[in-house]
């Protein structure tokens, strides 16, 4: 299974063509039906690869079958993944002849094309697609001994072929699997197939049933190609698919202006991210030597000790453009929350478990790019740490102000993605992935849950028209409350280890530990407990402020809700820390263990559990919890008409409002201006000047021809020839009396022409 | 068969749609239904030719040109009778083939006014002629010839059945494109007097040949060649169009006929294109270079002034035509950076952008067809009540907002891939237009949407 991934996604496709082609003919059942089906059978499917995979890490097999081919190390040159005395003597030699590979390779494109191609070749570490066994890689310092053996036999499996060739340029078409991607299967087609069945009663009696069930088969396949994509030009087509799924599902209700405005924007936006992400696949292509898009040929020579820093660095940051506007980072996370007009079932796999992670996921699969361009390793700050802990920030402040359940919910996604991407920015790798998975289950809940929710309160998702909910649909409340406990970190739940293990890796960090990182990661998880409370508060406490009597959903959607929160709860179990282990059974970072890349892969230091940064973390949300329960349960709370009584808090409370203006920027500002005057004089330069030039050059042809014939044609050549007219009739008269009749006198009138004639050709000829 | 492919199959690809002509000719007009049939027999047979010359075709030696036919024309100028295939010319030709039935088929029932279908369909399978002959054409003359046949039926399609202001439109279209092709012929002839001369059956002789004029223009000065590559940037240049000499397109587009703008758009514009890769780079590449900075210059502003324009329309077509500026800019980026990828890259834009916007055409046309305007406001809710033509619309747009593994994508990525090492100098300056080239993706994606 591991060498035929592509399956997965196949299959996904299949189920798409299906729907669009038949659903119209079929009942809504059947419709369901066949996503159901499928995305199950993609689930089975997955599990078999997971199991595969920890089969091939725990008892690696000496031989792989000819038909898969693997990248193989540089050719010659040592191996790039070197151990952790070997880091100095590489951040040593990178200040030297850097830039040699990629500007021998300028100079010799100066040639022709096949010898730049012969030059790339041999200058620059490639790929061959040999199926060989990489070289025996250094021993890592933090592995346990048994890991050289399995680092040399775990490498990821690449099945790949030639898409087509221009010249010394192959387009390669592959899918890749090892941890990583394993771990996005698992987790995509879990999601996504307890979203099919619960969308089959929420969706029940649409307009379009057909349409989304296409474009959710759609979105699935994308996403799947996405994380088994083998090069960043898969990957990018991956991304855009996803995106356009995204957009289509979030104005699946287009009759309704808002819902459309919010596509647009959710397209945009991510448009707008593009352009860094074509640029820095751009980058990365050619920083690794332009022979290939390989994603561990690129994090290959990433790590090899000439890369080209400067490239490195400027590429990750135009990559992490992308990842800005995906994963919704600040301050390009403002599409997020709009995109919560599609619906329900959508926000909660596109817009909080799958797609939004794609941009996490770029970075993890590229993660050697961004260590050694943004030196993770050897920093106490950089920019990747820095944007994820502000929108970790930025995010938790937004949710605060939202009255509507589901941003709220959107709110905390962007927050908690900021998680992620500061994990990633301060090298707790592990930590950010572990994250993303028990995030999309606790999240994927949440969500559910909210639906389920307004599905009983007359489908609104204003909070001040709930209340009480509690009494009226308890299998929904105790599934919220669960997910609410996971998301808000607290021991034993799934959100407790991966986010500790987030904070201790920022307390931690590589050399130096990453102190702001740290203070902001604490600051929101304090303020995910807030929010949450208030949020579990007015919907499912006080009184039931809406009409109508609420009631408990079917069943079909309260299993997916208990099946996520079982998740939440046991998840966290997959990694648990050293600390806690007893006897000698392998069960703690199981999940580091068997996702963690081993092969083309920085050297990272892990951070151990740390109890006074737990116990300090969980103390830090219990006194959140017991503020939030002064404020909403007691109504006793110092904070209580703050807002009236200080004026900054006041102020704040309007920027909030205003979701820091950013919106104001970007619609007003930006778009708006682009729209209005810059296009207008654009085109008004197009009509008044260049048209204008035109069209008087038209004119001045036009006049001129008028003049010439006016004047010259008909004065002066048909004067002359009026006027030889004239002549003639005169001359005639004279002509007459030279007729006489007489031969001779013709003859030499004959001969009297030609001489002249001849006398004219002889001068002037 | 080969041999005898190798021998007509180009000159017949070429010359039975004036085969189709010369028997509609003698068909009265009022047989209307019989002119249409002739007439899309004809293209059939032709497209016919086309499939097996695509099916015979060395693609293993996709280099070299195949089925070539080389006989003397006008021995007194030594401008001969010579045409090849090759892996440029291959594409573009499919293209034509492909595009003019359709055209037929669209017609069909569709005849804008003043109908006449005799001469409608008369013009469009002269079009064809020239513009096949152009795409295979191996001689300078030859090829100028071919590319002059074009511009006729063009001017009459717009100026006979176009839209209100046809009048202007037609005489904008066929003056700009006339004196392009009026500083082109002048580059042609200054190339051929002062290149070397090559020996024909023993004689030294000036040549037209293309094949033979990148060796023999190795003696030229670099000036001279500069001004030659400038003469014929116009000539190409305007076909294109590049900025600022585009406008007579978006007036040409809105007037003509569907039919006419769908030709228009997916074959003529190619041509310019076409003649870059074909004629002026592999003749004067050291030109070539000198000039590069600019038409890459011209070529992002293309891009983003063709986006820009295009969020200032209200008309469908015109916006479409607007788009087109802003693709060919990619294309003519691609063409600038002079690598390989470059050109592959360009040929993949050429073919892209004429399929995707020939289709959007078509979908405008079909639009104008059964709402009678083109106003996009008014265009509203097109999927529920035409639910084909809305899902054909949207997918095309996506293509044409270069959507990843959608056509547009391989024709918009690898341009701004290859603008990042450019292999003559001013790197730099090309990584500056790759950036504004990504930007324009964006402002692609907020006029299409």
């Amino acid at each position: 299974m591991l060498t035929h991934v592509w399956v997965i996604p196949g299959l996904m496709t299949v189920s798409f063509l299906l729907i669009l082609f038949f659903g119209k003919r079929f009942t809504e059942r059947v419709t369901s039906g066949i996503g159901i089906f499928f995305i199950a059978v993609c689930f089975v499917l997955s599990c078999v690869t997971v199991a595969n995979w920890v089969q091939r890490i725990n008892h690696p097999i000496a031989d792989i079958s000819a038909d898969v081919a693997l990248v193989t190390q540089p050719g010659g040159g040592p191996a790039p993944i070197a151990g952790q005395s070997d880091r100095e003597a590489i951040v040593g030699a990178r200040r030297g002849p850097l830039e040699g590979s990629i500007d021998q390779l300028v100079k010799a494109g100066e040639t022709t094309t096949p010898a730049s191609a012969e030059a790339a070749t041999t200058e620059a570490a490639t790929t061959e697609p040999a199926a060989t066994e990489p070289a025996a890689t250094e021993p890592a310092a933090t592995e346990a001994a048994a890991s050289a053996e399995h680092e040399a036999k775990a490498s990821p499996i690449v099945a790949r072929w030639t898409w087509f060739e221009w010249g010394s340029l192959k387009f390669e078409f592959g899918f890749i699997a090892d941890g990583l991607s394993i771990l996005m299967l698992f987790t995509v087609t879990a999601i996504s197939l307890l979203v099919h069945i619960y969308s089959k009663e929420y969706l029940h009696g649409d307009v379009r049933f057909t349409h989304y069930y296409a474009f959710l088969s759609l979105f699935s396949a994308a996403m799947l190609f996405y994380v088994t994509s083998s090069n960043t030009i898969q990957m990018l087509t991956g991304w855009e698919l996803v995106g356009v799924c995204s957009f289509a599902l979030i104005g699946h209700w287009w009759e309704d202006k808002k819902n459309s405005d919010a596509a647009l924007k959710a397209f945009l936006t991510n448009r707008v991210g593009d352009v860094g992400l074509i640029i820095g696949v751009v980058i990365t292509f050619y920083a690794a030597g332009a022979t290939s898009f390989n994603v561990l040929h690129i994090n290959q020579y990433a790590l090899s000790p000439g890369a080209n820093q400067t490239l490195l660095l400027v590429g990750g940051l135009c990559l992490f453009g992308g990842v800005t506007s995906k994963s919704g980072q600040f301050p390009l996370h403002t599409w997020l929350p709009d995109a919560m007009a599609g619906p329900t079932p959508v926000s909660a796999l596109i817009h909080a478990a799958t797609m939004v992670v794609a941009g996490v996921y770029l970075i993890a699969r590229l993660y050697s790019v961004f260590y050694e361009g943004l030196n993770i390793g050897a920093n106490f700050v950089n920019y990747i740490a820095v944007i994820g802990g502000i929108t970790i920030v930025a995010g938790a402040l937004l949710a605060f102000v939202q009255t509507d359940i589901k941003k709220v919910l959107a709110y905390s996604t962007i927050s908690q993605l900021g998680y992620m991407v500061m994990a990633l920015g301060v090298g707790a790798w592990t930590g950010a992935i572990f994250h993303l998975f028990t995030h999309a289950f606790f999240k994927a809940c949440l969500f559910l849950g909210a639906g389920s929710v307004s599905h009983a309160a007359h489908h609104t998702f204003d909070m001040r028209k709930m209340g009480g909910l509690r009494k009226f649909m308890p299998a929904t409340f105790a599934t919220f409350i669960i997910g609410t406990i996971a998301l808000m970190g607290l021991f034993p739940f799934a959100g407790f280890w991966s986010k500790d293990e987030v904070l201790a890796g920022s307390l931690n960090g590589q050399q130096h530990p990453y102190v702001l990182m740290l203070v902001l990661g604490v600051i929101g998880a304090a303020m995910t407990c807030l929010y949450m409370s208030r949020l579990i508060y007015l919907t499912f406490f006080g009184e039931y402020r809406g009409h109508g009597t609420p009631h408990e959903s079917p069943k079909v959607m309260t299993i997916p809700l208990w099946i996520l929160a079982i998740g939440a709860i046991v998840l966290g179990f997959l990694n648990l820390p050293n600390f806690f282990k007893v006897g000698s059974f392998d069960y703690t970072t199981r999940f580091e263990h068997f996702v963690e890349p081993t092969f083309a892969f920085p050297e990272i230091n892990h951070a151990e559990f740390n109890v006074g940064l737990a116990v300090g973390t969980t103390v830090v949300a219990g006194i959140a919890i017991f503020v939030a329960y002064q404020y909403f349960w007691r109504r006793k709370s110092v904070f209580l008409g703050l807002r009236d009584k200080v004026r900054a808090f006041a102020w704040g409370y309007k920027v909030l409002e205003n979701k820091f203006y950013l919106d104001h920027l970007y619609t007003d500002v930006v778009v708006g201006g682009v729209k209005g005057p810059v296009a207008r004089a654009s085109y008004w330069f197009n009509n008044q000047v260049i048209d204008t030039v035109v069209n008087s050059a038209g004119r001045g042809a036009v006049a001129s021809g008028r003049a010439l014939y006016t004047q010259v044609d008909q004065k002066v050549i048909d004067g002359l020839v009026l006027s030889t007219g004239t002549g003639a009739d005169e001359s005639g008269e004279a002509l007459r009396h030279m007729q006489t009749g007489r031969v001779q006198q013709y003859a030499a009138l004959l001969f009297a022409g030609v001489a002249f004639l001849a006398i004219i050709l002889v001068i002037f000829v | 068969m080969k041999s005898f492919l190798d021998s007509w199959g180009l000159s017949l690809a070429t010359f039975v749609p004036l085969i189709g002509v010369a028997i509609m000719l003698v068909i009265p007009k009022a047989e209307e239904q019989l002119h249409k049939v002739v007439a899309l027999v004809t293209t059939l047979v032709t497209a016919a030719i086309g499939v097996l010359l695509l099916v015979n075709f060395d693609y293993s030696h996709a280099g070299e040109f195949q089925f070539v036919v080389d006989k003397p024309w006008i021995e007194f100028i030594n401008s001969r009778y010579h045409m090849g295939l090759d892996g440029i010319s291959l594409p573009l030709l499919a293209l034509t083939l492909l595009v003019v039935p359709l055209c037929i088929i669209y017609s069909w029932n569709h005849f804008p006014e003043p109908r006449n279908p005799k001469a409608f369909l008369v013009l469009i399978l002269i079009l064809e002629t020239g513009m096949i002959g152009s795409f295979l054409a191996e001689d300078l003359i030859l090829f100028f010839v071919f590319f002059e046949i074009v511009l006729l039926p063009m001017y009459f399609l717009i100026g006979v059945w176009g839209g209100e202001q046809r009048q202007y439109a037609s005489i904008k279209f066929f003056l700009y494109t006339l004196f392009g092709s009026a500083l082109m012929i002048v580059s042609f002839l200054a190339l051929y007097f002062l290149t070397d001369k090559v020996l024909v059956d023993g004689v030294a002789m000036h040549t037209f040949d293309m094949q033979q004029l990148p060796l023999a223009a190795k003696g030229l000065s670099s000036m001279a060649a500069v001004l030659i590559f400038g003469g014929m940037f116009m000539g190409f240049g305007i076909k294109v169009p590049i900025f600022p000499f585009h406008t007579w397109l978006p007036d040409a587009h809105t007037q003509a006929p569907t039919v006419g703008s769908v030709i228009l758009a997916a074959v003529l514009l190619k041509l310019g294109t076409y003649g870059f890769i074909r004629i002026a780079i592999p003749i004067l590449p050291g030109a070539a270079q000198s000039w590069a900075p600019w038409i890459g210059l011209l070529a992002v502003i293309g891009i983003v002034y063709g986006a820009l324009c295009c969020l200032a329309q209200t008309d469908m077509k015109r916006l479409i035509a607007f788009s087109s500026v802003a693709h060919m800019g990619y294309v003519m980026l691609a063409i600038s950076s002079l690598t390989a990828i470059g050109m592959n890259a360009a040929i993949f834009g050429m073919v892209a952008h004429g399929l995707i916007t020939g289709m959007l055409f078509f979908v405008a046309g079909s639009v104008k067809e059964r709402y009678h305007t083109l106003e996009i406001k008014r265009l509203g809710g097109m999927l529920v009540s035409m639910p084909h033509l809305g899902w054909i619309l949207g997918i095309t747009t996506m293509a044409s907002l270069g959507l990843p593994g959608l056509a547009g994508f391989w024709g918009e990525f690898p341009a701004i891939l290859s603008a990042w090492d450019t292999q003559f100098g001013h790197v730099g300056l090309f990584r500056g237009y790759m950036v504004v080239a990504a930007i324009g993706t964006v402002l692609a994606a907020g006029y299409l949407l």
